[in-house]
């Protein structure tokens, strides 16, 4: 019994392993999908200097919601591409009829999508600061609260991904279903920022922050399956 | 007396309005070659997503093995190859990579056989080749590998000979008989005659209220 539940559990390791290089191999081979949501970001970050002031003080002040809202639009813009390409070759319909657990390989999918976006962000966001004059102080904040806050963006953007799939253009209407869904995240990640340059403890937000990741994690996937097998079956 | 595979029961399914196939009911036992036959649009694919579980607009029961199929999941899936419509080929990704992905999906592929199937469908030298750069039909031998990889004793095949040579095709009926002599199964769809050596037996959509509308 015990060999049994053994390799069960590797199985499933192996398959989450399996699953995360696929995903890994095909964006290094579509690097556009890679490169797209960064560039993305650092562009609309730069429109608001244009756009409203290059005033430096009033720009510190804008600075921790303009990166965390740059973060969130270039994680949505991401998040249509997800289940796209499986489902217009056919594979998404292959893996609904695996026998192995669906909630698995979902995770593996999102949690590799998060490492090329939502990692790509967190890592690229002090250059962001920066250019929008964030006191240095909020740095830290500025990263820490991305890297807890955008896998919950990705596993919530997932689940309207799964569920817009099988339509013609399910782009729009992703934003549309997941922007109210991503406000919370968006209130404590800019709050723990702002809490971080005023020199305020940000444990609290960045609890909140991991409290919601913990909940999406556990939960997402299981949405994001049944999303799946709704959408292949009409 | 041989086992029933898949027992279908008063299938029932509609698609805007129009009835594909009502009161559908049929036996499938091990050994057994089925073909569906219709013209464009009388369900044939339709069918198929149906009872791989693809699918689930329909009203009527589907039974693997006895029991209710919704019940017994995850055994159908183990003992069942779907190939559809699509063929499910990553095309940046080389046919290799493409059925390890198969192998780690489903547990009883062993990987170490690969190469062998790619061999057998004619893709020996192209291992590592994007499938971008491969012809449509090279394509499709590559999901086809697929068969001759697995275990699974029920194959649904939606038209597997598309964009197949003769001599593929010759290959790959002869690979469906193997499969039913061994105690498998198959339902296909295909517009091709079929040069199958043995007991293959037909159903027709279009008798079975397809084209009840206009009738």
């Amino acid at each position: 019994m015990e060999m049994k539940t053994n390799s069960g559990q590797q199985g499933i390791g192996c398959l989450f392993v399996a699953t995360c290089r696929r995903e890994c191999l095909l964006s290094f081979r579509r690097k556009s999908d890679l490169v797209n949501p960064l560039i993305f970001f650092l562009m609309v970050a730069t429109l608001f200097p244009l756009g409203v002031s290059p005033d430096p003080g009033f720009l510190a002040q804008l600075a921790p919601g303009v990166v965390w809202v740059a973060a969130l639009l270039a994680t949505l813009l991401s998040m249509d591409a997800l289940f796209r390409s499986d489902y217009e070759d056919g594979s998404l319909e292959q893996l609904l009829l695996s026998p192995q657990p669906l909630f698995i390989v979902v995770l593996a999918k999102v949690v590799t999508h998060w490492m090329m976006t939502g990692l790509a962000l967190t890592l690229m966001a002090p250059l962001l600061g920066m250019m929008l004059f964030l006191p240095a102080e909020g740095v830290p904040g500025l990263m820490l609260s991305l890297l807890l806050g955008t896998p919950t963006l990705s596993l919530v953007g997932a689940i309207g991904a799964a569920l817009t799939v099988g339509l013609k253009k399910g782009g729009v209407l992703i934003s549309l279903l997941v922007l109210p869904l991503y406000i919370p995240v968006l209130i404590f990640g800019s709050s723990a920022v702002q809490a971080a340059v005023t020199g305020l403890p940000l444990g609290g937000y960045l609890a909140l922050l991991g409290a919601l990741l913990a909940l999406a994690l556990v939960l997402a996937p299981l949405a994001i399956s049944a999303a799946l097998r709704i959408s292949i079956s009409s | 007396m041989s086992e029933q595979l898949l027992t279908v029961h008063k299938l029932f399914c509609e698609r805007d309005d129009r009835v594909l196939f009502d009161q559908l009911s049929f036996t499938l036992e091990a050994g057994e070659i089925v073909q569906i036959e219709g013209q464009n649009g009388s369900g044939k694919t339709t069918l198929l997503r149906i009872l791989s579980g693809l699918s689930r607009h329909y009203e009527g029961d589907i039974l693997w093995r006895g029991e209710p199929v919704e019940e017994v999941r995850e055994q159908f899936c183990r003992d069942l190859l779907y190939f559809g419509h699509q063929a499910g080929v990553k095309a940046v990704l080389t046919p290799e990579e493409n059925l390890r992905w198969y192998a780690a999906l489903s547990p009883a592929i062993d990987a170490s056989t690969i190469p062998g199937a790619l061999e057998q469908v004619g893709l020996k030298g192209y291992e590592d080749v994007p499938c971008h750069s491969l012809s449509a039909g090279q394509n499709r031998r590559v999901s086809l590998a697929r068969l001759y990889l697995s275990h699974a004793p029920l194959w649904i095949l939606d038209e597997p000979f598309t964009a197949i040579d003769k001599r593929g095709v010759a290959a790959k009926e002869q690979l469906l008989l193997q499969h039913a002599q061994r105690g498998g199964s198959v339902i296909l769809t295909t517009h091709h005659e079929l040069g199958i050596k043995g007991p293959v037996r037909k159903i027709n959509l279009d008798q079975l209220a397809g084209t009840s509308t206009w009738r």
